[in-house]
């Protein structure tokens, strides 16, 4: 009668260590398949920091707003300040995030520039680099009211193809973005708020979910 | 019960070769020094490992140059990834059936 309990102990005994094993097993895939699959040291500060430039750009565009005409020449000095805005906005945005991912990698002791951040990069590179050309070319020719829904649209479309790469959340971004720059076509005109609330607000919103969802604990 | 055991494949009951397998099935290809990377091990103790799956045929090695550095890259074949699948599916039944 003893040895049976113990054999039954025994059994209990080691079923349940061998599920602890499995179970650790499973998580171990978890987390290495994540790792090695997703680009995921972009940090939310940077979302916000990123939006608060541009809401500052747009800001500087917006005071000047009684002096933009259709009629706009390139070699205006109304034009020069947009465009230096406009870029001034962009290479910060950009050197805030890899300023942040790099702290932030640091801080989980990963090295940044690995297989997933260079395919990161290349995916959400390539849609940017297309609509910026784009957006000079359409500059050059005159439709100046259809910059603002093309950088919108490209810019979404950048978002949904690095998503891949990184966190899954970051395509909702992106369709946020696309969907603002098919709005945007409809109203050519009102460029400077939709920009505005997708460069501005969105990104300002999406970092701070971000921040709080993904860094704020750790 | 006796199915689900079946499927626990005793090649896979080891971190590394565990790790080597889940980096693979979600990455078209990758390198000796990702792998090292991520699975933080010395290279002695990766090869061995990398040996054992390649000699189950669970994995391929590629051999290239890229430029003039030799480049070996690793991939799962279609073996390694459907025998991976159902360990995977066996580790999950067995949790939820002891829950």
């Amino acid at each position: 009668m003893a040895d049976s309990f113990l054999f039954i102990y025994f059994e209990f005994q080691s079923s349940f260590m061998e599920n602890e094993k499995y179970l650790a097993q499973l998580q171990e895939i978890q987390s290495m398949m994540q790792k090695s699959s997703k680009f995921l040291s972009l940090s939310g500060i940077s979302g916000i920091l990123a939006g608060t430039y541009a809401l500052i750009g747009a800001g500087i565009v917006y005071s000047m707003r009684e002096r933009l005409t259709s009629s706009i020449r390139f070699d205006s000095a109304e034009f020069i300040t947009i465009v230096v805005t406009a870029i001034l906005v962009m290479v910060l945005s950009l050197a805030t995030g890899i300023i942040f991912s790099i702290r932030k990698a640091r801080k989980k002791q990963e090295v940044v520039w690995n297989q997933v951040s260079r395919l990161f990069i290349m995916n959400f590179m390539v849609p940017l680099i297309t609509g910026g050309l784009f957006a000079i070319i359409l500059i050059s020719k005159g439709a100046i009211g259809l910059v603002s829904p093309v950088t919108l649209l490209f810019y979404g479309l950048s978002l949904v193809s690095a998503s891949r790469y990184s966190y899954e959340t970051l395509r909702n971004l992106g369709f946020i973005f696309i969907i603002l720059g098919l709005l945007n076509s409809l109203y050519i005109g009102y460029g400077l708020y939709f920009w505005m609330f997708g460069f501005g607000v969105c990104h300002i919103f999406y970092g701070a979910y971000m921040y709080l969802k993904y860094d704020y604990k750790k | 019960m006796t199915s689900i055991i079946s499927d626990i494949n005793k090649t896979f009951d080891h971190r590394i070769r565990l790790g080597i397998m889940s980096v693979l099935m979600v990455n078209d290809s990758v390198d000796f020094n990702r792998l090292k990377e991520l699975l933080e091990v010395t290279d002695g103790n990766l090869a061995s490992h990398i040996k054992a799956l390649e000699t189950s045929e669970y994995i391929t090695i590629r051999k290239q140059f890229i430029g003039k550095k030799p480049n070996t890259t690793y991939e799962a074949t279609l073996l390694g990834k459907q025998t991976f699948a159902r360990h995977l599916a066996a580790l999950e039944q067995l949790i939820k059936t002891s829950k």
